[in-house]
């Protein structure tokens, strides 16, 4: 079967979740090598999570320049193996930096660049991608024409589901970093969530939107995102008003979630903002407003005071966790 | 005195109805209102305001159709002292990869460049990676995703915001910045801006200006295609009560019926 490359997303000595999507969506065009460019050591960490999504290969590029420069030490390592395995697809998470490093790799070695995939399958020998653009109001089957596939695909756009693969361990060289034309990173801040999942990972969001007032009250959507296990979320008007931190903004000028149950709480549900959440498989909406466009895509609604609905639904939710 | 060269895009309006052509799937330009996107704005400010630190000259550049005149006008009277437009109808519905190398032989046209400012996204195609993909192209450092921009002599330094968080970056002149939502508010033109826009050079160049072949961008060249696009059938609105003061109850027997919790 042919080799499919999947560069791991991993922070921390773990592997991402979309990384597992990554694999899993590889499965179904070939068979998965997982790539991890990083510091030495890293990859030790991360070999059994990758085996149990069925990475039959895991190719080990570390050195101490691979983690301190940005997004090119992954597309030199990348383009060094589609020139040494010839693989079928290149497979990359679409968040920001794995835009970034699809985008350049296809620029180097030719190939077709598919962005944004929800969806990757094979129809013969080719290789389809399924996307949704314009915020989810278009589905678009896309299909490389010249080139390898080089697929950038949405985190939370497919379902990972587990499969043991060998997770043979083969060793690549890092190539040598030209300080000219590289980045280097002098530093980070990881963001401080606390023990919430991020935003765009997250299978559960919470959101709040103007209706919840002040930035105090947000408290009672972090409360029922805690009791749910979920990120939190805030409208741009919310945003706007000074309620919560713009890294949160759900929305066209914020994060694109399609998480598996997105609750919106006092979110009218403008276009702008509906262009972030409306790929969720189900959608929830609490509002004052019967006439809040939120309804219109909203799974189940209620119409009532969020303040008054959310505390008794967090209630109902630790309940049922025990 | 950096030499600045900034991107800008005309995006149809995110608060109209967008839409793709039946024909050949590419964006249905004339569906919507046309703006120059908000994130390109931002991109003009900040070479304004480098400009304005350490002098130098800022060169708007914008591939796009006829009307896109409108988007360069409005980053002139903001300030930007003069325009290349990339016009040319053999560029009608280029993949991202022909956009870069279009947008990198147009910059090759600006002579000494020390700065390329984009905006990290834009809001119609989402890509997210032309910038990377010009650097990749100019054999520039890529400097993306900013929240903060410092030049200092020969070195751009760069506080990164993505959804991991903050990375700080550095890298030396000639480079590719992208600038990400919180960078700064951009300004408003004056009048007197305006007024002085409309005198400014816009060089208008075509494919074979750039020293391209036609043959190699447009829908006919492109490395990936659209085998089918169909508007989602809209989400059909499902049920919806009024509290009764078991509100939140009901919500929780809802999810637990569907096994979400």
């Amino acid at each position: 079967m042919a080799e499919v490359l999947v560069l791991v997303d991993h922070l921390d000595g773990e592997v991402k979740k979309v990384t597992h999507e990554l694999l899993t969506a590889a499965r179904a065009i070939g068979e998965p090598s997982a790539v991890v460019v990083g510091a030495p050591g890293d990859a030790a960490k991360l070999k059994e999570s990758l085996a149990s999504y069925g990475a039959a290969k895991v190719y080990v590029a570390e050195s101490e320049d691979a983690a301190a420069y940005l997004v090119t030490p992954k597309v030199d390592v990348l383009a060094a193996l589609v020139e040494a395995k010839s693989p079928a697809a290149v497979l990359v998470a679409a968040g920001a930096e794995g835009k970034e490093v699809s985008g350049r790799l296809a620029a180097r070695i030719g190939g077709a660049l598919l962005v944004d995939a929800v969806g990757v399958e094979t129809s013969g020998d080719e290789v389809v991608v399924t996307k949704s653009v314009f915020g989810g109001a278009f589905v678009v089957k896309t299909k490389a024409l010249k080139g390898l596939p080089v697929i950038s695909v949405r985190p939370g756009g497919l379902e990972a589901e587990p499969a043991q693969g060998a997770a043979a361990e083969e060793a690549v060289e890092v190539p040598a970093v030209d300080s000219a034309k590289a980045t280097r990173i002098t530093g980070r801040e990881p963001v401080v969530g606390g023990d919430r999942p991020e935003l765009t990972e997250a299978s559960v969001v919470v959101s709040g939107g103007r209706g919840v007032g002040s930035a105090e009250s947000f408290e009672v959507v972090e409360k029922l995102a805690d009791a749910l296990g979920a990120a939190v979320g805030a409208s741009r008007a919310a945003v706007d008003s000074g309620y919560y931190p713009p890294q949160f903004q759900v929305g066209q000028t914020g994060k694109t979630v399609s998480p598996q149950l997105y609750i919106a709480l006092g979110i009218s549900g403008a276009i702008q903002h509906r262009a972030g959440m409306q790929t969720s498989k189900t959608i929830i909406a609490v509002n004052k407003d019967p006439e809040a466009p939120i309804f219109e895509i909203a799974d189940y609604g209620v119409v009532g005071d969020l303040f008054k609905v959310a505390p008794q639904l967090t209630e109902e939710a630790l309940k049922r966790k025990g | 005195m950096p030499n600045i060269v900034v991107l800008v895009k005309q995006v149809p309006d995110t608060y109209s109805e967008r839409r793709l052509n039946d024909g050949d799937h590419t964006l249905d330009r004339d569906s919507a209102d046309a703006v120059l996107d908000e994130i390109n704005e931002r991109a003009v400010e900040e070479a304004l305001q480098i400009k304005e630190a350490h002098d130098g000259e800022v060169t708007v550049l914008c591939l796009g159709p006829d009307r896109a005149t409108d988007a360069i006008r409005k980053a002139l009277s903001m300030g930007a002292d003069k325009a290349i437009h990339v016009l040319d109808d053999a560029v009608h519905g280029s993949d991202m990869l022909q956009t870069a190398k279009i947008l990198a032989a147009a910059i090759g046209t600006v002579e000494d460049v020390d700065l390329v400012i984009a905006g990290n996204e834009a809001s119609d195609g989402s890509g997210g990676a032309i910038p990377a993909m010009l650097a990749e192209l100019l054999g520039y450092p890529q400097l993306t995703h900013a929240r903060e921009v410092t030049i200092d002599g020969t070195a751009v330094k760069v506080t990164r915001e993505t959804e991991e968080g903050l990375t700080h970056l550095e890298a030396s002149l000639p480079a590719v910045v992208s600038v990400a939502e919180k960078i700064n508010e951009p300004r408003y033109p004056s009048f007197k801006g305006i007024m002085a826009a409309k005198k400014k050079p816009v060089e208008t160049l075509g494919i074979d200006d750039l020293g391209l072949d036609a043959g190699d961008v447009g829908l006919d060249s492109a490395w990936s295609t659209v085998l089918e696009a169909a508007p989602k059938p809209p989400r059909e609105a499902g049920q919806r009560v009024e509290d009764d003061g078991e509100g939140g109850a009901r919500i929780a027997e809802y999810l637990v019926a569907q096994k979400l919790i």
